[in-house]
């Protein structure tokens, strides 16, 4: 399980939609998250599909992920290398297919957290923690719901429901 | 004496075995499973992965090939086929190519009811609220688990009482008055929240225009948008299906988080602007905006009434498209297709020089139908106005009522729909 997550902080608007995240123009080609992932964020940022980098974490403002619930949006984040969003807040629909996925969906205030920042995610017994380094200041530290965690300890929906059935 | 309970809550208590309250997180039986062919493909992978071999009811699972109507790629067709060899496999029902709008359809054939809680891998699935449902979008992993258990966890929302006052003018539509709420209720005014319309003006409202309020309360990031069942609700349903499930009603007292109040007296026609439906503006602040192509579909604005109201509009203003704009008319379902054929509205709208194209989501999200050209400005009855939502990242998009749309295709102008009231 992704018990620490270091990278660098990527930064986002509000209100970034899972149509911007991936058109779904792109969707109609293929379904490959390897091959989807060069046109990652590509209506609002183009550049940013090839400057991603594994480890990466990326930032935004207010209601990540709004829009359809399509959960590519979250799979093709992942295939980028991302393993955390940090966000203001979440659209409900992205919040519980990043969970599913086993993709940190992190709400705290990201006022302070400028480009390139070294942020670091723990996930330790249920305990939620983002730091950024750069500045050495503690984003948030919560507690998370035991059944969230159970799902995000399993790596996501997948192995959570065939534990559940086995 | 019981708690005052909202309807979320009861239809949630109801579908757990758990008396909820608004914040409990509970395991509930799902009512109806509905998979598009945007979303099911990925929703079968999660189904291997997750080592399923059946679905929990054939009978309660329905996937529609609405978004690829008709698929226009290689991939789009083998995701067609895909869902199709899925479905034929386990018993599930199709909705193929032309069939229409996964929960427009599932509303159609009275698969959702007073009081079900319905699953959907698809966000406007909300829609359904419209019936007295606990109607619900999610994503294809939660799609895949619901196919195989029939249940899914959900934390019990809390609730926002939007009241519904007065009358809408002539010429201003339940649309206009959707977007007047999203406009209210911001991106995320309703995020994790349930939305339930209450207020003496309910009963004015017909179920075709109830879909559009719960359609375009997702713009609003509700989780769902539920309307009491009444006399309309029970007409709706009695030609479809036999009436089954209880009626589920707010209590009165029972606890809601904020209250909103539509004046629908005060309402003028409303259009959302580039490239947000919550940036709402009246048609009067931006009348006169060129428009270059008209989209009248989707399953927030094709259905019958819709396609009546757009050429009656589009008759009473001279009966001809103006040069230079393409009208593209895409109805909801297959039945709303068969109607609008049987009392001759389609014939009409094509001999005016409408394109109309296959039932479904046509060129709602730029996957299937026509495509904006560049720079051009949009004026579509849908619900969403992203940038490149339709295809073409330099398109501008507008949203409004059907009659507004109309006559910017009569006019080639964002034109206020209140100066050709019939
Ligand atoms: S018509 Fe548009 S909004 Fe409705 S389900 Fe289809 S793509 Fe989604």
């Amino acid at each position: 399980m992704p018990p620490h997550i270091a990278g660098r902080a990527r930064l986002l608007g509000d209100d970034v939609n899972t149509d911007y995240i991936i058109t779904s123009k792109r969707k109609r080609d293929t379904l490959d998250e390897q091959i989807l992932k060069r046109y990652l964020f590509e209506t609002i940022d183009p550049a940013f599909a090839a400057s991603v980098q594994p480890g990466d974490v990326l930032v935004a403002g207010r209601n990540f992920g709004c829009g359809s619930a399509m959960e590519i949006a979250a799979t093709v984040i992942l295939a980028a290398g991302v393993r955390a969003v940090l966000a203001k807040s979440f659209a409900r629909s992205f919040y519980r297919n990043a969970i599913n996925n086993g993709l940190l969906p992190i709400e705290c205030d990201t006022n302070g957290v400028a480009e390139g920042d070294r942020i670091v995610v723990m996930l330790d017994h249920a305990v939620l923690t983002a730091e950024n380094e750069t500045r050495g200041e503690t984003l948030v530290r919560v507690e998370v719901p035991a059944l969230v965690d159970e799902i995000l300890s399993a790596g996501g929906l997948v192995e959570h429901v065939r534990r559940r059935r086995g | 004496m019981t708690r005052a309970r909202t309807i979320s809550e009861k239809i949630l208590s109801a579908k757990s075995g758990i008396d909820a309250a608004a914040g409990d997180v509970v395991d509930c039986a799902v009512d109806l499973v509905l998979g598009t062919d945007a979303s099911a493909p990925m929703a079968i992978d999660y189904f291997r992965r997750m080592e399923g071999d059946r679905l929990f009811d054939p009978a309660r699972v329905l996937f529609s090939l609405d978004h690829y109507s008709p698929p226009n790629t290689p991939a789009t067709r083998g995701f067609h086929a895909e869902v199709r060899d899925f479905a034929h496999r386990h018993g599930a029902t199709v909705l193929d190519v032309g069939d229409g709008i996964s929960h427009q359809v599932a509303a159609e054939r009275g698969l959702v009811q007073q009081g079900d809680l319905v699953v959907g891998a698809d966000s406007h699935t909300v829609t359904c609220g419209a019936l007295g449902a606990f109607a619900i979008g999610v994503g294809s992993s939660e799609l895949a688990a619901a196919m195989i258990t029939g249940r899914v966890w959900l934390r019990v929302p809390e609730t926002i009482a939007v009241v519904l006052r007065g009358s809408l003018a002539a010429g201003v539509a339940a649309k206009d008055a959707a977007l007047a709420l999203v406009a209210e209720l911001g991106a995320e005014g309703a995020n994790y929240k349930s939305i339930e319309f209450c207020g003496p003006a309910v009963g004015d409202f017909s179920v075709e225009e109830r879909f559009v309020f719960s359609n375009l309360a997702v713009e609003g990031g509700a989780k769902t948008a539920i309307w009491p069942v009444d006399a309309a609700t029970r007409e709706y349903l009695r030609t479809r299906a036999a009436m089954r499930g209880d009626a589920a009603t707010s209590d009165a007292g029972a606890r809601v988080v904020r209250e909103i109040v539509l004046d629908l007296s005060a309402i003028a026609p409303r259009v959302a602007v580039p490239h947000s439906p919550n940036s709402v503006v009246d048609v009067g602040a931006i009348a006169g905006t060129p428009i270059q192509m008209v989209f009248i579909g989707t399953c927030t604005g094709g259905r019958v009434s819709d396609f009546h109201e757009a050429l009656a509009v589009l008759e009473r203003a001279g009966g001809r498209i103006a040069a230079g704009v393409t009208l593209v008319a895409t109805p909801a379902s297959r039945e709303v297709h068969d109607r609008l054929v049987a009392d001759g509205t389609l014939a009409r709208l094509e001999a005016i020089g409408a394109i109309v194209t296959t039932a479904g989501c046509g060129a709602c999200c730029g996957t299937s139908g026509v495509i904006p050209g560049d720079g051009m400005n949009v004026l579509s009855t849908a619900n969403r106005n992203f940038k490149a939502r339709m295809g073409n990242a330099t398109a501008s998009i507008y949203l409004a009522s059907p009659a507004a749309c109309a006559l910017a295709a009569a006019t080639g102008r964002i034109t206020d729909p209140r100066e050709v009231v019939g």
